[in-house]
């Protein structure tokens, strides 16, 4: 690929209204970008304004200079509340930042998640960066524009309408031009954004829709700093947690002395349950957690669902139902009724760095380094779990490794701010072993569907009802009850009481009201508020489930109609951007009912993500090995619809990777416990797809919309994925699998061989 | 004790039995070798000894006195990346970027011995190594990238810096 590279940022210089320099660094030798701002003053949140609802995060927070400023050396600032996790969120809000402001996007200086300096735009969550914080740099930017444009008309004596902002100046029709250095003032940007901006129109656009460089990568292929895990403050110590050997395990009185002595061994911190070495080197850190584990005396409870028994559980344990959607009300309809039950077990985020977390007290201040997916919120439970005040705690986002929801991140972060609350003046990075992570992390929550339908003489669905029953996929922090430590502590607090939430963002109920035309429709949400098993967000939440019961079912109703597969959809499909990825799909893949050799099947599957982001389809082409149970998957075509494509190569990146991790959710993962503990704590009870099994060819059409709204892209290939391969593996065996993973047991048991 | 790492000795004050990759990232502040899993699983922790690719979380630094060791510290710097680095910034071929450093020393230790390697034979060499974002079709991409731009860099004369 030869993408326009956009240089890396070497320099930001930061000016405050007396033209002193604040701070300056270089991005190459020091990714930790904000650590030495904390003289830079945090923006005091505004009154919303009521009034037409401006566009993006700027409805919450309106102020144009809580996301852009300019000082008078031109230099040109942008904050956002989002984080980078992976997405390539740094590269594309410059794009966006860029276009409208009239500058390279290499010469903005972004700075992202910090709860000193940023606004609060809640959790980098659900696809939402460029459609909220995108959209809301993007109207900020041009109102900015426009306002320097006046102030320009000012000085250079022209009227407004003949001026022109291009590459950091504003100039007008005789050569005349004036830097935006020049023209800004003192607060001049401290007004709120305008309902309406006058964006540039796509056929102007000079950065967006290009696919640009990342500007993070060149440092993480070449050893810079660009983790958490990669910091190194001065004086710093290493700590290690010792977590019990099961949940609700409660310790027995221990005798740390022996612990103490051991080199370099700074302090053992007991709380509770919660129980910590911290050491002045990392391994010997290491050392002492294994010998405290080893000294250290549980008492267990066997309190854990069967596993071998989940859809009985889930079905018994139904506190609360909630109606998703009702529609016509008849029932009775149609000449022969369907029905299927599917079924999604616990699945893991796990990252491939566990998690990891930098906290300092100094005077009186916490200051936490996290790869949270929210600032704010883990700010408000770290102060609650200390007992400090809000403003006494900082955190500033920090990369960690891929992040895919709610993982252990937050709890990392409560960990080395407990810690570090002992240890005052010495900064504390806590990093999880990979037993931590597996067994700790809140898990993607295992869910039962019930689905049944009637088709009519001529094949179409008149009534479709559908049953899910799920916890809740939203346990995140606000709350020390939803840190570990929090909970680990004593007193301990408890974790927030889960409530059903039934809203068009979806939660377990993500994507359960198939977007087909059904006249009579209705979808229950059965609602589980225990949760025995930890559980909370993972990518895509309910959708990954929902989308691969309804279109797997779909896939069975085509059947039974004599149909083929993409008709039957196109058939009960009005939406025509729907249709248009659709038949993109089927087309680019060659689709056909055309039988294939033996052991060799083609899938389809669709869906628009919540309903309200992006559209994705794909196809795939898959071999079945029946001796083995092992699938193969030779190739896959997709085609996706996010609205404009601000940033082509990342929504490649993004689709490439959700298509290839549900492939691996999909064919292998499952939490495995007995009654007392996880029994998934490492790679080899955990496996996750290898080299070995990665496609053969995976395409992705962008179906482009320039000029439309952004839809959020990065989780919506993961229920269609599933689907594509459940109903491939239909066709190519003749046998359909309603129970995940397909792992090579199940597929060989299921075939009989 | 000693270690020669990318070319350069290092006085180590370490307990022997300390695993290299703590080493690396503490005493000697290199960045790229990561910690994934501690057991030999994943791969992220993947650096060369002696041109064959280790799990640096598994190998303590006593058996490695006087051994060649190599990081992608050693393949080059953000300014004059090595080919290996090129490759992988040509395909844009990272997500979250935590397994890359690892993916590409596995595939440096196999390029290196085996210049011509197939395709077939760079993908069965990186199933120790562990990916979760999905990046698994660039990361092969910029591996066979590599393979072109190692080629090319082993005929032009070598300008110092850029040898590998």
């Amino acid at each position: 690929m030869n993408a326009p590279r956009l240089p890396n940022v070497t320099r930001r210089n930061l000016l405050l209204g007396t033209g002193a320099l604040v701070v300056s660094f270089s991005l190459k030798d020091h990714a930790f970008a904000q650590e030495g701002e904390l003289n830079v003053p945090a923006k005091p949140p505004e009154p919303v304004a009521a009034g037409p609802k401006l566009p993006g995060s700027l409805a919450d927070t309106p102020s144009l200079d809580a996301w852009i400023r300019i000082d008078a050396d031109s230099s040109v600032t942008v904050y956002t509340g989002k984080a980078e996790l992976g997405q390539g969120t740094k590269t594309s809000l410059r794009q966006i930042a860029a276009e409208e402001l009239e500058v390279p996007p290499a010469s903005i200086n972004l700075i992202t998640a910090d709860t000193a300096i940023t606004p609060d735009e809640g959790f980098t969550a659900g696809s939402q960066t460029v459609q909220n914080s995108g959209t809301a740099i993007r109207n900020a930017a041009a109102q900015v524009r426009e306002i320097l444009i006046q102030q320009a008309s000012g000085k250079l004596q022209v009227p407004a309408d003949q001026l022109k902002a291009q590459n950091g100046r504003i100039a007008g029709p005789d050569g005349k031009s004036i830097g935006y250095g020049e023209v800004v003032m003192t607060d001049m940007l401290h007004v709120d954004a305008q309902p309406k901006s006058k964006l540039k129109s796509p056929d102007a656009y000079e950065y967006i829709g290009k696919p640009f460089a990342r500007v993070d990568i060149p440092a993480k292929v070449t050893g810079g700093p660009a983790y958490v895990q990669d910091m190194r403050l001065p004086g710093m110590l290493h700590a290690r947690v010792v977590r019990p050997p099961s949940w609700f395990a409660t310790l027995k009185d221990i005798d740390t002395a022996s612990i103490k002595a051991m080199p370099g061994v700074v302090a053992v911190i007991r709380d509770g349950n919660f129980l910590a070495v911290a050491a002045e080197k990392e391994f010997q850190a290491v050392q002492a957690m294994r010998a405290l584990t080893g000294l250290a005396e549980w008492e267990e409870k066997p309190r854990l669902p069967n596993e071998q028994d989940l859809p009985a559980v889930l079905q018994r344990s139904e506190s609360e139902q909630g109606v998703v959607a009702e529609a016509g009300g008849d029932f009775t309809g149609g000449v022969k009724t369907f029905s299927a039950q599917f079924m999604r077990p616990y699945q893991m985020h796990a990252s491939i760095g566990p998690s990891c977390s930098v906290a300092h007290l100094d005077n009186g201040t916490m200051t936490v380094w996290t790869h949270t997916q929210g600032v704010y919120p883990d700010r408000k439970a770290i102060a609650q779990m200390l007992g400090m005040p809000l403003d006494k705690v900082r955190c500033i986002h920090t990369e960690g490794s891929g992040c895919y929801g709610h993982n252990g991140a937050d709890d990392a972060a409560g960990d080395a701010a407990l810690i570090a609350r002992a240890l005052p003046g010495r900064p504390v990075k806590v990093q999880w072993m990979r037993d931590q992570e597996h067994l700790w992390e809140p898990y993607g929550p295992a869910m039962l569907t019930k689905v049944s339908a009637s088709l009519d003489a001529s094949g179409k669905i008149v009534n479709w009802k559908y049953d899910l029953w799920s916890n809740t996929h939203s346990a995140r922090p606000g709350s020390a009850g939803a840190l570990l430590p929090g909970q680990l502590m004593e007193p301990g607090y408890p974790p927030d009481k889960p409530v059903m939430s039934i809203t068009p963002l979806g939660n377990g109920d993500r994507n359960a009201i198939p977007l087909y035309s059904i006249p009579n429709l209705r979808v229950l949400w059965h609602f589980i508020a225990d949760m025995p098993v930890r559980v909370s967000s993972l990518r895509g939440l309910g959708a990954y489930a929902n989308v691969f019961s309804i279109e797997s079912f779909m896939d069975q109703l085509a059947k039974e109609a004599g149909a083929d597969p993409v008709e039957f959809r196109l058939k009960h499909m009005e939406d025509p951007r729907a249709r248009k990825v659709i038949s993109t799909a089927a087309e680019a893949f060659n689709w056909s009912s055309n039988p294939m050799p033996e052991g060799r099947g083609r899938g389809f599957a669709f869906a628009k993500y919540k309903n309200h982001a992006a559209y994705l389809a794909l196809a795939m082409e898959i071999d079945v090995d029946k001796e083995t149970g092992k699938i193969r998957v030779p190739r896959i075509v997709s085609a996706v619809d996010c609205g404009e494509a601000a940033a082509p190569d990342s929504i490649r990146n993004q689709t490439e990777g959700g298509i290839i991790q549900s492939l691996s959710w999909t064919m292998y993962e499952e939490v495995n416990f007995d009654n007392t503990r996880i029994r998934s704590s490492d790679w080899s009870t955990y496996p996750i797809l290898r080299f070995s099994a990665v496609p053969g060819t995976l395409d992705v059409h962008i179906v482009d919309n320039p000029g439309s709204p952004y839809l959020g892209v990065a989780e919506a290939a993961q229920g269609p994925t599933s689907a594509a391969l459940a109903n491939a593996l239909a066709n190519a065996t003749g046998k359909r699998l309603y129970n995940l993973p397909f792992s090579p047991a199940r597929v060989k048991a299921t075939l009989g061989v | 004790m000693k270690l020669n790492v990318n070319g350069s000795t290092h006085e180590v004050d370490a307990d022997p039995a300390t695993p290299l990759l703590y080493v690396l990232r503490n005493d000697l502040e290199l960045n790229a070798a990561k910690f994934g899993c501690g057991l030999g699983q994943c791969g992220a922790c993947t650096v060369m000894v002696d041109g064959k690719a280790i799990f640096s979380c598994l190998t303590p630094i006593l058996l490695l006195e006087g051994r060649e060791i190599k990081t992608v510290e050693g393949l080059g710097t953000i300014d004059s990346p090595g080919p290996m680095q090129q490759a992988f910034i040509e395909e844009q071929a990272a997500q979250c970027g935590y397994c890359i450093p690892g993916m590409m020393m596995r595939a440096q230790a196999l390029l290196q011995s085996k210049p011509d390697a197939s395709d077939a034979e760079i993908q069965v060499t990186l199933e120790p190594n562990l990916c979760r974002c999905g990046t698994h079709l660039r990361i092969l991409k910029a591996v066979k990238r590599a393979r072109e731009l190692m080629k090319t860099a082993a005929m032009t004369p070598a300008s110092g810096e850029r040898k590998v």
